[in-house]
């Protein structure tokens, strides 16, 4: 067994590669954001926020992740509310749209819809990212994921209606677009930077056009 | 006041339920299995958000609230793994129509790591490291 000191990425390529069985186990500080959601459960299942049934929802949650522990979640250190706020309501916006499209698809193209599967290789190197992104994808307009390749952060996407070389490479960019938009919420501060230096001077107006 | 949000429950009730019909005709009329996905997953969604919310304003009460973003939040975080789950397994068994894709990336991969000898290690060649 190789030493745990490693760089990110070849730290998940060892994790993905572990077959001993021992995972490593997260810290209360990791942890917390889900013991916050752990609590959130038990009073919106309880009704009721009051000050008791808040410490009772601590001492729940705490034996929760004690006896079922789970490998950490790597956080970046990072978070930009604004920009949290705006991918929210951009999201909320492309549920809407996904749902249109697929009812029309579905009543006038019907057998004739044609797809594809598509490979767009990420730029991050965070599990994190990987997972909103992709859930984000399957939430919004024309893909679902089918399989992700963690070593080298590739999403796998069955992209629908897909009928030409330039749809697929429009479905890449906007993939590309959401993980951009992701980097910017909850992104490392390296990640961020090499975003900013790739989309130039113009980010926030960038932003705020598209 | 009130027949105007009873009236605004109504609509929202019975655009959620569209919703339904919507991933129902969806999964009659798509012609194979990844393409029935999409269907499957996405209307949902924005039924089940619509629903709540009619049902937020039927119950006139702020405790329900935390229970439905719940419930909503849930509904996000599973429908897209179930569907990851059903395309990834559907991919690997004859369930997907893989001839009507226009274009397919991922059969490459998946026949390299099939044709590779089943043994407990995986060697990750250099170049795929980067």
């Amino acid at each position: 067994m190789p030493t745990k000191n490693m760089q990110p990425r070849d730290q998940r390529i060892d994790d993905a590669l572990d077959t001993s069985g021992v995972r490593h186990r997260a810290t209360l500080k990791q942890e917390w954001p889900l013991l916050a959601l752990l609590i959130f459960v038990w009073c919106a299942l309880w009704q009721d926020f009051s000050p008791a049934n808040l410490i009772f929802g601590v001492i729940v949650s705490l034996v929760i992740v004690t006896l079922f522990p789970l490998p950490p979640v790597v956080l970046s250190g990072r978070i930009n509310i604004w920009y949290c706020v705006q991918i929210f309501i951009w999201f909320i916006g492309q549920v809407f749209v996904a749902s249109y499209q697929v009812a029309r698809l579905a009543i006038f193209r019907g057998k004739k819809t044609r797809s594809g599967v598509i490979a767009v290789p990420l730029r991050t190197d965070s599990d994190l990212i990987v997972t909103t992104v992709g859930h984000v994808l399957t939430l919004i307009p024309g893909s679902f994921v089918i399989d992700v390749d963690r070593s080298s952060s590739t999403l796998y996407l069955h992209y629908i209606n897909i009928e030409s070389k330039q749809d697929m490479e429009r479905a890449r960019e906007a993939v590309r677009d959401i993980e951009r938009r992701m980097i910017m919420a909850i992104g490392s501060h390296g990640e961020f930077d090499a975003i900013k230096h790739e989309c130039g001077p113009n980010l926030m107006r960038m932003k705020g056009k598209k | 006041m009130e027949v105007f949000l009873d009236i605004l429950v109504a609509v929202l009730l019975i655009l959620g339920c569209l919703m339904s019909l919507i991933a129902g005709i969806g999964l009659l009329t798509f012609p194979d299995m990844l393409t029935r996905m999409h269907a499957a997953t996405k209307p949902q969604v924005l039924g089940f958000l619509l629903i709540f919310i009619g049902l937020a304003i039927h119950l006139r009460s702020w405790a329900v609230i935390p229970v439905l973003a719940l419930a909503w939040g849930m509904q996000l975080l599973t429908a897209p793994v179930s569907a990851h789950m059903i395309g990834r397994s559907g991919y690997r068994t004859k369930h997907a129509a893989k001839d009507s894709l226009y274009a397919d990336e991922l059969k490459l991969v998946v026949d390299k790591v099939s044709s590779m000898p089943a043994t407990g290690v995986i060697e990750v060649p250099e170049e795929e490291k980067k």
